[in-house]
C-alpha cells in the first residue's frame, strides 16, 4: 500500500519534466504541493541533485485529497529542467528557491532571481559542499573567515573542517 | 478630449514598515492609488533552518522548529517529530498523542488570535487587539505551564513528548477557555457587523477556488474560498480520526471570509481540546492517590510478612532519591531506550537514566534511522505544514525540507493585490498571516 501523503514515487528524466508534469496535470493533479531538491554529492550519486515535485489531486467540492504523486528528476548543475510555472503558477517561487539553495538552473529562466538570499550572495547554501560556518562579505568579515565562536568549532569539527 | 498620458510610479513598502507585520518588502507600481503591479521580496529573516537541521541530531532539530512559525510553535514541534517517527516506524502511545493534539490546538488558537488581533489593529480596531492579546496571554501561560516556555517550547521528542500533563492542567484549561470565548465573543461583537470593518474587508483580496488551488494555498486561506480541505480531515493523523470537529468554510474567498473562518476555527479548536481532555487515557497524574508511608515502614511490614496491603501505599523516600520514585512516563513516550530520551526526572535521578541520556546526545552516538525518505504533513495555523525528510542512516537528518504554508499565499500576493487600492494591502496582507520565521526559515 502506498503512503497516502506521498502517493506513488515516479522517476522521470530531467529533460522531460515539463511533458511529464503536463500529463499529470491533465490527469487531474491540480495542485503542486511542494517542489524541492536534495543534494547527494557525498553519496557520489550522478547526477548529484534529486529534484522532487509533489502533486495532489484536490477535489474542490469535498476538500478531500484524491491522490498524491511524487516525481523525482535527477539533474546536474547544467540547465536541463524546464520551468513549469506555466502549469503551476506557484512553481515560480519554488523554482527560485531551488535555484537559490542548490544552484539548479532551468532552461527557459536564464535570469532567474534568488528567493531567500540576497543578490550579492555567492554560492548555494544547501549544497553539501557549502560549509555551514562560511561567511559572506556583506554580513561577515571581508575576508570571509569562519564564525569566530570557538565552542562551535570544537563541537562541530566535521562541519568546520578544523 | 485629448488623451492624457498617465505615468505610473513606484512605491517601496518595507522591509520595516508599521503595517507590514514581519520583515518583508513590497515593491508596488501605482497609478494614483491603484496598484498596477506588485512584487514581494522575502528572505529578510532567513536563518538557514534547513542547513542547521542537516547538521544536528534528530532530537536537536526540535528547538529549531520552534522558530519556524513562532506564533504556533507546538504545531511545528509535533509536525517534525511525527515526520521523524514516520521515517523510523514508531507509534507513540495514545496518551502522548492526545497530549500532542491538545498542544497543537492550543497553538492554533494563539495563531488565529494573533492574526485577527494584529490585522484588526492595523484597521484601527485597537480594542480588539487588546482583547485578543489578553486571551492569547492566558493561553501562553497555559503553554508555559505545560512545556516550561511560552514560545520556545521544544515540547516533543522523537518518540513522545517532554512530559506528562501537569496535574491541574484540565482545570486551568477550562478556566482559560472561558476567557478565550469571552474575548472572541466581544471581539466578534465589535467587528463582525461593523460598517468600517466590513467596508475594508468585504470584496478585497479576493481569490477564486481555482486560483487558490493552482497556487498551492491551503489552510484557512483555501477554506475561505469554499474548499473544505484540512489535513486533519483529509489525512487524519494522530487521534484526529476519533474527534468530532467541523471545518468552517467561506464562500467568496475575500478578507472578510478569512476573518470569519479563523473566528470559527478558534471555537472548533477549543472544542477539540475539551474532547481530548475528556477522552484522554489515564497517565501518571491520573493514578489513584495512594496513602503515603515512610519506606522503612513498608520495608518493616514486608519483613513481617504483611505484604497484602503494601500495594495500597506509596513510599516516602529520602529527598536525594526523589528521582527513584518517578516512573518513566510509559503512557506518553515510546519505551525504546535507543530512541527516546529519558524523562528529565530519570536523567537527573538515577545513573541509568543519566547514561541513557548521555549516550543519546553524544556526538555521533544518537538515534539512528535506516536510510529512507518520507513526507509528512500536519495542519498548521496557516495550512499544510509539511516536512520532507531524508535519512542516510546517520544520527541526524540528511535533509529536512519544511513546506511553509504561508509561502504559497505570499507567492500569490501579486494576484491578490493588483487592481486594488493601496489601502487594501493592509487587510489582505493581514489575512495572509505571513509569519516571517516560517516563510524565510
Amino acid at each position: 500500500m502506498s503512503d497516502p501523503l506521498r502517493g506513488e514515487r515516479r522517476e522521470a528524466p530531467a529533460s522531460s519534466n515539463h511533458d511529464e508534469l503536463s500529463k499529470l496535470k491533465a490527469e487531474g493533479y491540480n495542485m503542486l504541493v511542494d517542489m524541492t531538491a536534495v543534494d547527494y554529492l557525498p553519496q557520489g550519486k550522478k547526477p548529484r541533485f534529486d529534484v522532487i515535485y509533489r502533486l495532489m489531486k484536490l477535489d474542490a467540492a469535498t476538500g478531500s485529497d484524491m491522490g498524491r504523486i511524487e516525481l523525482h528528476c535527477a539533474v546536474d548543475e547544467l540547465p536541463v529542467l524546464k520551468s513549469v510555472k506555466d502549469l503551476y503558477p506557484n512553481a515560480d517561487w519554488l523554482e527560485r528557491e531551488v535555484w537559490d539553495m542548490f544552484g539548479v538552473k532551468f532552461t527557459d529562466r536564464p535570469g532567474i532571481k534568488r528567493l531567500l538570499m540576497y543578490e550579492e550572495f555567492s554560492g548555494h547554501a544547501l549544497r553539501k559542499d557549502y560549509p555551514i560556518a562560511k561567511r559572506q562579505p556583506l554580513i561577515g568579515p571581508k575576508s570571509g573567515d569562519k564564525a569566530g565562536s570557538p565552542s562551535f568549532n570544537i563541537l562541530h569539527p566535521t562541519i568546520t573542517g578544523e | 478630449m485629448s488623451e492624457i498620458t498617465q505615468k505610473t510610479y513606484m512605491l517601496n513598502m518595507g522591509p520595516q514598515h508599521p503595517a507590514m507585520h514581519g520583515v518583508v518588502r513590497l515593491i508596488l507600481e501605482l497609478r494614483g492609488e491603484t496598484i498596477v503591479d506588485a512584487e514581494a521580496e522575502i528572505g529578510y529573516l532567513h536563518r538557514a533552518f534547513e542547513k542547521h537541521a542537516e547538521n544536528e541530531t534528530w532530537n536537536n532539530v526540535v528547538p529549531w522548529t520552534d522558530r519556524l512559525n513562532y506564533v504556533s510553535p507546538l504545531i511545528n514541534n509535533v509536525g517534525y517529530a511525527m515526520a521523524v517517527e514516520k521515517l523510523a516506524g514508531i507509534e507513540v502511545p495514545e496518551r502522548g498523542q492526545y497530549i500532542r493534539v491538545i498542544a497543537c490546538e492550543i497553538s492554533r488558537i494563539t495563531d488565529h488570535l494573533t492574526c485577527i488581533g494584529a490585522s484588526s489593529m492595523e484597521l484601527g480596531a485597537f480594542t480588539v487587539f487588546l482583547y485578543m492579546i489578553k486571551a492569547r496571554e492566558y493561553l501562553y501561560q497555559l503553554v508555559d505551564h505545560l512545556t516550561g516556555a511560552r514560545i520556545t517550547t521544544a515540547f516533543t521528542r522523537v518518540g513522545g513528548v517532554k512530559g506528562d500533563l501537569p496535574p491541574d492542567f484540565a482545570e486551568k484549561f477550562h478556566a482559560i477557555a472561558k476567557e478565550v470565548r469571552t474575548a472572541v465573543a466581544e471581539s466578534g461583537a465589535l467587528l463582525t457587523r461593523n460598517r468600517i470593518f466590513m467596508d475594508r474587508m468585504e470584496g478585497t483580496g479576493v481569490i477564486s477556488k481555482e486560483d487558490a488551488i493552482a497556487y498551492g494555498i491551503t489552510g484557512p486561506f483555501l477554506r475561505s474560498t469554499g474548499v473544505p480541505y484540512d489535513v486533519r480531515r483529509a489525512h487524519p493523523y494522530g487521534i484526529y480520526g476519533k474527534l468530532d470537529f467541523e471545518i468552517p468554510v467561506g464562500t467568496t474567498g475575500d478578507n472578510y471570509d478569512r476573518y470569519l473562518c479563523r473566528m470559527a476555527e478558534i471555537e472548533q479548536s477549543l472544542r477539540l481540546v475539551e474532547q481530548c481532555l475528556e477522552q484522554i487515557p489515564a497517565g501518571k497524574h491520573s493514578l489513584e492517590p495512594k496513602e503515603i508511608k515512610y519506606a522503612y515502614e513498608i520495608q518493616d511490614a514486608g519483613k513481617h510478612g504483611d505484604t497484602a496491603l503494601l500495594a495500597k501505599y506509596a513510599a516516602k523516600v529520602d529527598q536525594t532519591l526523589a528521582g527513584m520514585s518517578k516512573d518513566d512516563q510509559p503512557n506518553t513516550r515510546v519505551l525504546d531506550r535507543k530512541i527516546t530520551l529519558p524523562a528529565k526526572e530519570t536523567t537527573y535521578g538515577n545513573i541509568e537514566g543519566l547514561m541513557n541520556h548521555f549516550e543519546l546526545v553524544m556526538w555521533s552516538w544518537g538515534v539512528r534511522i535506516p536510510p529512507s525518505e518520507t513526507y509528512f504533513a500536519v495542519e498548521g495555523g496557516n495550512g499544510e505544514l509539511g516536512f520532507d525528510i531524508v535519512s542516510d542512516g546517520g544520527d541526524g537528518p540528511y535533509r529536512v525540507r519544511c513546506r511553509p504554508p504561508c509561502l504559497f499565499p505570499m507567492a500569490a500576493l501579486k494576484k491578490l493585490l493588483v487592481g486594488g487600492q493601496i489601502a487594501d494591502i493592509i487587510p489582505t496582507f493581514g489575512s495572509v498571516n505571513m509569519i516571517a520565521g516560517e516563510l524565510d526559515r
